[in-house]
């Protein structure tokens, strides 16, 4: 079967900067994958290869076989992108019918509009609506066509707390219901809580393929930091669990994902611990220690 | 799959015409400007003088409206487009509808479509202004031969109004739309008769766009100054002129965009 989405060797260059260096992806039909990576990483770009919104420097990107420029192509696409307006004096109903239009067989309206949960706004212009309340008009865009395949770039951005579990779950049923997704995030939990597949790329290239488990072995997921009673060593850290370690005087910060067996086996050998944090660690922290391992 | 791979262009194109006279009709900045400043305009410079008759014979009110029917025209090509563009790429609209199964085409041609019904309307207020208000009389066919011609030679207008679209920025395009076009209709003679305006004017008028483009609709009262060939030869140059330049913007914008 064809698969939906191939980068092939995909390179793109901006002037100076390489933000893709070489990216060799499959998606095959029905999966459900997360770009993950911090900002600047390569994930819109790679996305817009995905798409033909960019044209590859070198190699290829093939969208359902095609050309991803291509109307068939685009035609069993939803998108969702960072970065994208759309005309503020229409309403939700108005430009959820424009998006309908582009489409062989689309979704009812209303269907679009409560999968994006904006039943109450439906009448609303675009321009009225809040930065959450617009993620969710370009979600319904996205969805109204019944496409294939859906991409979306941070499609949860700006969305508060209610709204981002509602679009999510809306995510999570269209992908049971056995579309195709694409989604970048830099929440690692989002693209665990969504992805059968987490794709990670730092520097424009891909650095790890694998399961939500797998990765997250991989990532440190959470920051520790404390005030040691005393003066540490080096020896004191040896053969612990830690990616990235800074110590400063008293103060200690680390990286693990298993800040449970560090902290034990700190205790195990006499350290005093005092005004202990333990933090989800930010995941820009998390990929400097995962790619200066490499 | 038993269902069509892809939508009709026909529907594409019906739905985004529509939406965009929806957009065009709720911004006033477009409706007002486009509707109702011709309209002033023929109050200030034409209906004093409506009732008069020129030395060739021609009503002065019907060649008044002719010119600003030009002129009204003219506006809804250079404006809608140069700052309907304009804003659209200010606001990141393309990228949406880049990434969209639109094609490209279809979005244009939605707004030229658009463009004409606007001119249209205003093209039948204007008129009907002058008729109610102005007592101005013309047989109905001439009327209709003046919106015909002046909607079907609208093309270096459309050119013109792509052209500022693609070159200016969102903040730049009012500017350098007026700066351009209301010149433009002036030293034609669009506002008032070339021969009120002084020699340099009138020297430089036969080269201008707006002022062949007059001339569809003053030849069609008989107060025309040139053969319809040779005012259409005009408009065909200065057609490829606009659209090649429109074109060249356009590509450069996607280059930078979406290369």
């Amino acid at each position: 079967m064809t698969p939906v989405v191939e980068l092939i060797a995909a390179r793109k260059r901006f002037g100076d900067v390489e933000a893709v260096r070489g990216v060799d992806l499959t998606i095959a039909e029905g999966e459900m994958v997360a770009l993950l990576g911090p900002n600047g990483a390569g994930k819109t770009t790679s996305i817009g290869l995905m798409l033909g919104l960019r044209r590859p420097t070198d190699g290829q990107a093939r969208l359902f076989g095609h050309d991803p420029a291509d109307r068939r192509a685009r035609s069993r696409c939803g998108v969702m992108l960072q970065e994208s307006g759309t005309t503020g004096v229409l309403t939700v109903r108005e430009l959820v019918d424009l998006f309908r239009a582009y489409y062989p067989s689309p979704l009812p309206s209303e269907r679009a509009i409560a999968l994006a949960g904006l039943e109450a706004k439906a009448g609303a212009r675009a321009w009225t609506l809040s930065g959450g309340e617009r993620q969710r008009l370009y979600f319904a865009l996205a969805v109204c066509g019944d496409p294939e395949a859906l991409f979306l770039d941070e499609p949860t951005v700006g969305m508060d707390v209610e709204t981002r579990r509602a679009v999510l779950e809306s995510i999570r049923a269209l992908s049971a219901g056995g579309k195709t997704i694409v989604l970048t995030t830099h929440y690692l939990e989002e693209a665990d809580q969504l992805a059968r597949r987490i794709i990670v790329i730092d520097h424009g290239v891909v650095i790890a393929d694998a399961t939500p488990r797998e990765i997250k072995a991989r990532i440190p997921s959470k920051r520790v930091s404390f005030s040691a009673g005393a003066p540490l060593s080096d020896a004191i850290f040896q053969g612990l669990a830690v990616q990235s370690l800074e110590v400063a005087g008293l103060r200690v910060r680390l990286l693990s994902h298993e800040p449970e067996r560090v902290l034990k086996t700190l205790f195990e050998r006499g350290v005093t611990v005092e005004d202990l944090e333990v933090t989800g660690a930010d995941l820009e922290e998390a990929f400097l220690s995962l790619t200066a391992r490499r | 799959m038993t269902a069509p791979f892809v939508a009709p262009l026909l529907q594409m194109l019906l739905a985004q015409t529509r939406c965009e006279i929806l957009m065009r009709w709720r911004v006033p900045a477009f409706s007002v400007t486009n509707l109702a400043l011709p309209i002033v305009f023929f109050v200030f410079f034409g209906l004093p003088v409506a009732h008069l008759t020129r030395g060739d014979g021609v009503s002065l009110g019907a060649y008044l409206l002719a010119s600003f029917g030009a002129y009204a025209v003219g506006n809804v090509m250079v404006y809608g487009f140069g700052i309907g563009v304009a804003n659209e790429r200010g606001m990141k609209v393309d990228r949406l509808m880049r990434a969209s199964p639109l094609p490209p085409l279809v979005f244009m041609l939605a707004k030229v479509l658009t463009a004409l019904v606007f001119s249209l309307v205003a093209l039948s207020l204007l008129i009907g202004f002058g008729i109610v208000v102005g007592g101005v009389h013309q047989p109905a066919a001439v009327w209709v031969t003046v919106i015909a011609r002046l909607l079907a030679g609208s093309l270096p207008f459309i050119g013109l109004g792509f052209w500022i679209g693609y070159w200016s920025g969102p903040n730049a395009a009012p500017a350098v739309a007026n700066l351009i076009y209301l010149p433009l209709s002036f030293a034609s003679g669009l506002f008032v008769p070339l021969n009120q305006l002084p020699d340099f004017v009138r020297a430089i008028a036969p080269y201008l766009p707006s002022y062949h483009y007059a001339q569809l609709a003053w030849s069609a009262l008989g107060a025309g100054k040139e053969p319809l060939r040779e005012s259409l030869l005009w408009l065909a140059g200065y057609s490829a002129l606009f659209l090649t330049l429109a074109v060249r913007a356009y590509r450069r914008e996607e280059r930078a965009k979406f290369a």
